[in-house]
């Protein structure tokens, strides 16, 4: 993945990246011993690259820490579901607890780190990403507002353009925000982005320049010189 | 004053038209299928659903909302890909619909219980789900008001209880169950086993008899993998 021709340049890959590409990367990122929760779709996708050395405890919502991969065959147990709805199965070490207190972990800032896909993510961090506000739409919100406000960490995982070209990084959501400034890092196809006070700085790029990417996201980005 | 009750049937005679029912589960896992089976049979109508979800598929809450017993679901996730029960009510203009942040709807059925009154929290500051309500700047951050939800009767599902009313529930399984317990006037249990007084280890009691007023014995109940099949 790495074919870092320039020290200076930002660019760390000289395509963009596919999805378990992503994921590989952002499971890199996740500092050992951590607790997280993915969130449904593509986030998913990232423990296929957690390694037994960084010990990462998944929460999901609906009740359980210690969440093992999805279950199959004779593993099947009803009783035993992710926040998707998935059967999945327990590691040794996992725990079980009501919907207050599962969501006391979140709303209480115990989770280090959420992952999520968005629709749109604003330069000061806003993230919608649970409704387009379409009319005759249903909405659904689940615990998208909760994770979105009570991580330590909110990263946002998806493609960087939409699938009429564009940018999902915006100046500010025209889909119904989950929550305000609560996006700390977008990791994208074209490159990972972080966002803080100073605004959006780009750590990495794949497959394009800073300067080509800026002609793509209509807020101004800078380049950081340090990894995120 | 706890029942031990023999039917499903029995187990939810009394409840009223009109009556806020809180139904335990996540999708199907803790559902009462049984308990909301005999719920539609006994003509109960009028209700304000408490659950997570809508309904799924054509059993348990989606039935209850296909005939029309529900004037009101307060949820956070009522659309799915087979909710069609509850969509097609919806767009119909034949059900109404309070959409709760997850957390939110735990917390309020939390609050209820335990006798809060209400609470701030950074849950949904900003989108269009806390409009109208009041908010605080409060430990560094924005903070929406939100207040606690009653019910009159919970209908939940556990593992087992013991002659006190004690109740264990299984896996995932546990979700709403504990909160809404403590959250309804009254609380009516389904469980795959009853056991003696004394048969459930006292440190490791998830709901303590205080909140339930009926339990019945449904076979099986405590495993969802057929229906969840």
């Amino acid at each position: 993945m790495s074919v870092q021709s320039n020290e200076k340049s930002l660019q760390t890959s000289a395509a963009p990246l596919g999805r378990d590409d992503l994921a590989k990367l952002v499971a890199r990122d996740i500092a050992p011993g951590s607790f997280v929760n993915l969130g449904i779709g593509q986030p998913t996708l990232v423990s296929n690259y957690l390694t037994e050395e960084q010990n990462i405890t998944l929460h999901t919502e609906n009740g359980m820490l210690g969440m093992g991969p999805e279950a199959k065959g004779d593993q099947i147990d009803g009783d035993l579901i992710n926040a998707g709805k998935i059967p999945v199965t327990e590691l040794p070490g996992a725990s079980y607890f009501h919907h207050a207190d599962s969501f006391a972990i979140m709303r209480g800032g115990h989770l280090d780190i959420c992952v999520l896909g968005a629709f749109q993510v604003s330069a000061t961090g806003d993230l919608a990403n649970w409704h387009t506000g379409a009319p005759g739409a249903i909405p659904a919100v689940g615990g998208a507002m909760d994770l979105a406000t009570g991580a330590k960490d909110v990263f946002v995982m998806m493609t960087l353009l939409t699938r009429e070209g564009a940018s999902k990084i915006v100046d500010a959501c025209t889909y119904p925000i989950t929550g305000v400034g609560c996006v700390t890092r977008v990791y994208t196809d074209k490159a990972v982005f972080l966002i803080g006070p100073d605004g959006v700085t780009v750590r990495e790029t794949f497959g394009c320049t800073l300067e080509e990417l800026q002609d793509l996201v209509p807020v101004p980005l800078k380049a950081t010189p340090a990894a995120g | 004053m706890l029942n031990f009750v023999d039917s499903v049937q029995d187990a939810v005679a009394g409840i009223k038209d009109g009556s806020t029912v809180m139904i335990g589960g996540f999708g199907n896992a803790g559902q009462p299928f049984e308990l909301i089976d005999a719920l539609l049979e006994c003509g109960a109508t009028d209700l304000t659903v408490v659950n997570n979800n809508a309904g799924q598929g054509d059993q348990g809450l989606a039935l209850l909302i296909k005939e029309g017993r529900v004037k009101k679901m307060i949820c956070s996730f009522p659309r799915q890909s087979d909710s069609w029960h509850f969509d097609a009510k919806y767009k119909a203009g034949q059900i109404e619909l309070e959409l709760v942040p997850q957390g939110n709807l735990a917390e309020r059925i939390r609050a209820a219980g335990a006798g809060i009154g209400g609470f701030f929290t950074p849950t949904g500051y900003g989108t269009m789900l806390a409009e109208g309500k009041e908010t605080r700047f409060l430990d560094g951050k924005w903070q929406v008001f939100e207040t606690p939800i009653h019910a009159d009767v919970a209908l939940i599902k556990a593992l087992k209880a013991d002659g006190k009313g004690n109740l264990v529930y299984r896996k995932t399984a546990r979700n709403f169950g504990p909160i809404m317990a403590a959250a309804a006037n009254h609380t009516i249990v389904q469980v795959s086993d009853i056991v003696p007084t004394g048969g459930l280890d006292p440190e490791n009691i998830v709901t303590p008899g205080i909140y339930v007023n009926s339990i019945v014995k449904v076979a099986g109940s405590g495993n969802t993998a057929e229906k969840a099949a």
